[in-house]
Order: structure tokens, then sequence, then C-alpha cells
């Protein structure tokens, strides 16, 4: 939203097809993340063992689970959890990466030091072992692996900013700013923040769609939401020992994370060429 | 040499910073470590308190963490509290499946990117968008999803390969192609890109003008070039396989780091965890030196930098 308003106010051009269908898709998405009653009448967890493993069909239209549940109804409600555990993730990773990449940019040599060495040894182990690693101390969860994910975001956001603000910090109109008399916090939130935000929002776009996939994959794993809840990996790892009866218990739901983060990717790329000012 | 040994020097310190970490997990982690050795079985109070001071568990913290550096340093990672094994015993069994699983999906990754990029750098432009639309597709999909897709079809539907285990080479191919998928798209967009700058550069043109076939420059004289920005992919490359290689090894069932290190974390196994950490971040800055000195070597320019 506040790309659209940032984009230079010169013609528009047509938006590919392919961007306005994943355009289409992220707004479904959010819909049946917002209001999941809008799009299915059902209820996720209505279990019916009579019609368990049901293929797609009139009556539903994506088959049924194990425990005789609508999928489509499942799907939608779905969205919910999975777009809530990549926003969650990407806004904590985005607010300490940034407060981080501050300190680290502005704060001087031994802060920077500090900082930059601690980014490094988060940076030194691979996503999975860091999220397992928070797993082990503080058991599998929903809010835990949100955590998770976030720790392992964050020191791309810390470095940016970090060099941001050092472009910034040196700058003509902080020097000006100096000049006139402005504390260091006050250049900070008035001067840097603003102008460090635009190259931060487009790498979060952008990594929203991997977040999820991240997430999701915690979650099939089974350090997500737990079981009955009906978020896509889980559901996915659910469905584990029914593949081979059923694959429509496999193909829809990481059909569902697939073409959200394609939709989300294409969005966001797009979104970042219309700030760069390159033809999309 | 001097860039070298400074290099080093914030390696081993980025090093002591991870097994820091490892042990405040340790500590950190509710429950007391004697509980989590016992488990429910039942022990005499003496037996007990035998263990905890053979574990050294009764000692101040900063002796304890005295302790634990200096058997990392001497390699003892200690035993597992469920395997009735060493640490590194557990992982030496299981590390080989694993290698073998991310090197031969690694090998495809890198195979089949070559030369898809080959054939679709600088070419008509429904070629080139139906490529960077399939590689789109290809960042999209997670790893378990293409495991599971691959193990429907391939396994279940089919019947060509072996749906679980790790018997040969037909139980290779499915994970194997599993953990290719993601890496393909990424290895195919930088090594395009790559191409498509080193087939603009005036050498080519030479190579033209001597009668050099399209292919022929292509391959002799543009991919080397487009090879060097994979360096940098090294370090991403790594983390990203160790993902795959866990979600992969858990669909299709197969022995290896993943499911040692998934069971570790369930069972609040802690020495195996932390072994595993300590492992990968050695292995993992050991990559990020090498991948710096390949650098060195490729460009000689960076030498003097710094």
């Amino acid at each position: 939203m506040t790309a659209v308003a940032l984009a230079p106010p010169r013609r528009r051009r047509a938006l590919r097809p392919g961007v306005w269908g994943a355009s289409l898709f992220v707004g479904l998405v959010v819909v049946a993340a917002v209001v999941p009653g809008l799009l299915t009448s059902g209820n996720p967890g209505a279990a019916d063992a009579v019609s368990a493993l049901q293929g797609p069909g009139a009556d539903h239209l994506l088959g049924t689970d194990a425990n005789g549940r609508d999928l489509l109804t499942r799907i939608v409600y779905g969205a919910r959890p999975s777009l809530l555990a990549g926003l969650g993730a990407t806004g904590l990773a985005v607010l300490v990466g940034s407060a981080l990449g501050l300190v680290a940019g502005l704060g001087g040599r031994f802060a920077d030091e500090t900082t930059m060495r601690l980014v490094e040894v988060l940076q030194s182990l691979p996503t999975l072992l860091l999220a397992l690693l928070v797993f082990t101390i503080a058991g599998p969860g929903t809010l835990n692996s949100i955590f998770a994910i976030a720790l392992y975001l964050m020191p791309s956001y810390a470095r940016l900013v970090r060099v941001q603000s050092k472009l910034i910090g040196r700058s003509g109109y902080v020097e000006a700013a100096t000049s006139l008399g402005l504390g260091r916090i006050a250049i900070v939130v008035r001067h840097v923040l603003p102008n460090a935000f635009v190259p931060l929002l487009v790498l979060a776009t952008i990594e929203v769609g991997l977040t999820i996939v991240a997430a999701s994959s915690l979650s099939f794993l089974g350090f997500g939401p737990k079981p009955p809840a009906p978020e896509w990996g889980a559901m996915l790892s659910a469905g584990r020992d029914y593949f081979a009866v059923a694959w429509w218990v496999a193909v829809f739901p990481g059909l569902a994370i697939s073409l959200t983060v394609l939709s989300i990717t294409v969005v966001g790329r797009h979104l970042q060429r219309r700030l760069e000012g390159r033809p999309s | 040499m001097r860039t070298v040994l400074i290099r080093l020097g914030s390696s081993l310190l980025v090093l002591w910073g991870a097994i820091t970490v490892a042990f405040a997990v340790l500590q950190l982690t509710p429950g007391s470590t004697i509980d989590a050795i016992l488990g429910t079985a039942p022990v005499t109070p003496e037996a007990r308190a035998q263990i905890v001071s053979d574990l050294k568990l009764d000692r101040p913290v900063p002796e304890q963490y005295a302790d634990f550096l200096g058997r990392i340093a001497r390699g003892d990672f200690g035993h597992s509290y469920q395997l009735h094994d060493s640490v590194t015993g557990a992982v030496g069994r299981e590390l080989g499946s694993s290698i073998q699983l991310s090197l031969v999906g690694v090998g495809l990754a890198f195979a089949v990117s070559i030369v898809v990029a080959l054939l679709t750098a600088h070419r008509r432009r429904s070629v080139r968008s139906l490529s960077s639309g399939l590689e789109l597709i290809g960042v999209s999909i997670p790893a378990f999803w293409a495991a599971i897709l691959l193990l429907t079809i391939f396994s279940f539907k089919l019947g060509w390969f072996p749906a679980a285990g790790a018997d040969g080479a037909s139980s290779l191919v499915l994970p194997a192609v599993a953990v290719a998928v993601p890496l393909m798209a990424i290895f195919t967009q930088v090594l395009r890109e790559g191409l498509e700058l080193a087939l603009d550069e005036p050498f080519v043109a030479t190579a033209r003008a001597r009668g050099a076939s399209d292919a022929f420059v292509r391959v002799r004289h543009a991919l080397r070039h487009a090879l060097l920005p994979l360096v940098t992919l090294v370090g991403w490359l790594f983390g990203m396989t160790f993902g795959s290689l866990v979600v992969v090894e858990t669909v299709f069932s197969r022995p290896g780091m993943g499911q040692l290190i998934l069971h570790a974390v369930e069972g609040k196994d802690l020495p195996v965890v932390l072994g595993v950490v300590v492992l990968t971040s050695v292995v993992f800055v050991t990559v990020n030196i090498l991948q710096d000195l390949a650098y060195l070597i490729i460009d000689p320019r960076l030498r003097g930098a710094r």
C-alpha cells in the first residue's frame, strides 16, 4: 500500500496478466484469513467418519481427510495461521533487526563490532538448526516457531539497516539537522528511519513468501500448531499416513502453500521493480 | 596473508560464539539435566547423586563451561541420553547417508541448471519467460511438498521407486530430486544472469568473429565467467541443503542426520542436539573461510583489498 503511494506518478503501465492473477490470489488468501466464513460455509473441525478419505467430488470439492473433514474448508481456514506466521515472523525480524542495525550503524565502533559479531553467530547456523535450538529450549508451538524464523531473518535486516543508517548518517540532510541542534534520537526517528524504510519494506515483502514456506516446513515437522488446527503444513503432516491411498490429502494443502508463496513473490518483485523505477 | 589471518581469527570468534550459545541452551533448558538423563527410570537417591557428581553437574557454572569447552576442543561431545552411544558415534553412523544424499542432490541441481542456463541465456523472449516462470515455481514449492508429490506420484501411483528406506541407488533418486528442486531454481537464475552478462563481453564478440560456433562460445568462453557468481552461493547452499535434508529424510523415512537431530530435539537429547549444532557451525564456518579464499584465488584484484 505504501509502495503504491510511493510509486512515481507517471503514466501507469498496464499490469501483466501474471501480476494481475497473483494480486487476485493474494487478495483471496487475505479474505480467507480475515473472514473465512465468506468463502466457505463449512466448519473446519467438523469430523464425519462415514465420509473419511473421499476423493474430490460434488459433496467435497477437494475431498476429505482421514477424519472425514472437508479439505477445502480446512484449507480456507488454514490461511489465517499460515499468513500470520509469515507476517508475524517477518514483522518481528524487521523490528528487532532494525533496532540492532541502528545501534550498529550509529552507535560507534564498539556497539558496531559487538552487534555484528552477534549477527554473525546467528548466521553461522543453518535456518532449521537455529529453529530446532529454539524448540529445544522453549518447546514446540506456533509462537516459538514464529520466534525461531524471526531469529533467522533478523540478521539480514540488521545488516541492511546498518548500512543504510551509516550512509544516511553521513548525508547532507542529517548534517543539516545536526547543525540545527536536533538531538540524536530525533534525527534517527525523523530522518534515518524513514529513509531506511523503503528498501526494508521491499526486502520484507519478498521475504514474506519464503517465511511462509519456512513456517509451514516447521509445522510439517510437527513443531508448529498442533494437529486439529487447520494449518497447511500441519495438515500435510497429519495426512502423511494416507498419501498412498488418498492423493488429494497430499496435493491440495501443499498447492495452497505454493500458490500463496508464488503469488506473494510475484507481487513483491513487481513492487520492487516499480520502486526501483525499472520496467516490470 | 594478513587478510587470511584476520579472517581466520574472526571465524574462530564466531565459532566460539556458537559453542557458547550451545552451552547457554544447555543451561537455559527447563528441567534439570539429571531428570532428562534419568527420564522415568526408578533410581535410588544414592545412584542419582553418583551420576550428578560423575557428570560434574554439581559444579559451579563457570567450571562446567570451562569443562564443556575443553571437551569440545578434544572432540568429545559426551553421550546421548537416548541412544546408548556417544554423540560422535551416532553422528558418524548417520553422516554418510546424509552426505551421499546431499552430494547427489546438489550435483543433480548443478548439472541440470548448467544445461538449462546454457540453452536459455539470450534466447527468444518466450523461451526465457517459460524458464524463469518455472524457476519462480521452483522457489515457491516447499522442499517437503516437492518430496511428498514425488513420493505420491512415482512411488505410490507408478511404483517406480521405493517409498522409504535407503537401500541402493533406486531409493536415492526421489530424495535427491526433492533436494535438487529448490536449488535448481536459484542456480539457473544466477547462471543465466552470469551467462547473459558474459555473452555481451567483447571477448565473446572476438570469439564469434574468429568463426567459433554459438555452442562453442557458450560452453568454452561464457560458462566459465558465469560460474564465478555461484561461489557466493556456497554458504547459502549449505544452510539450504541442511534444511532440505531434514524434511526430505522425514518424508522418505530415510536414516540420516535429519532423523538424528529431529529425534534428539523431540526427546530433549541435549548432547546430540549440541553436538550437531557445534559440528554444523564448524563446517559452516570452514565453508565460509574456503569461500573467501576461493575469491582470492579466482579474483587476484581482491588480494590487496581490506
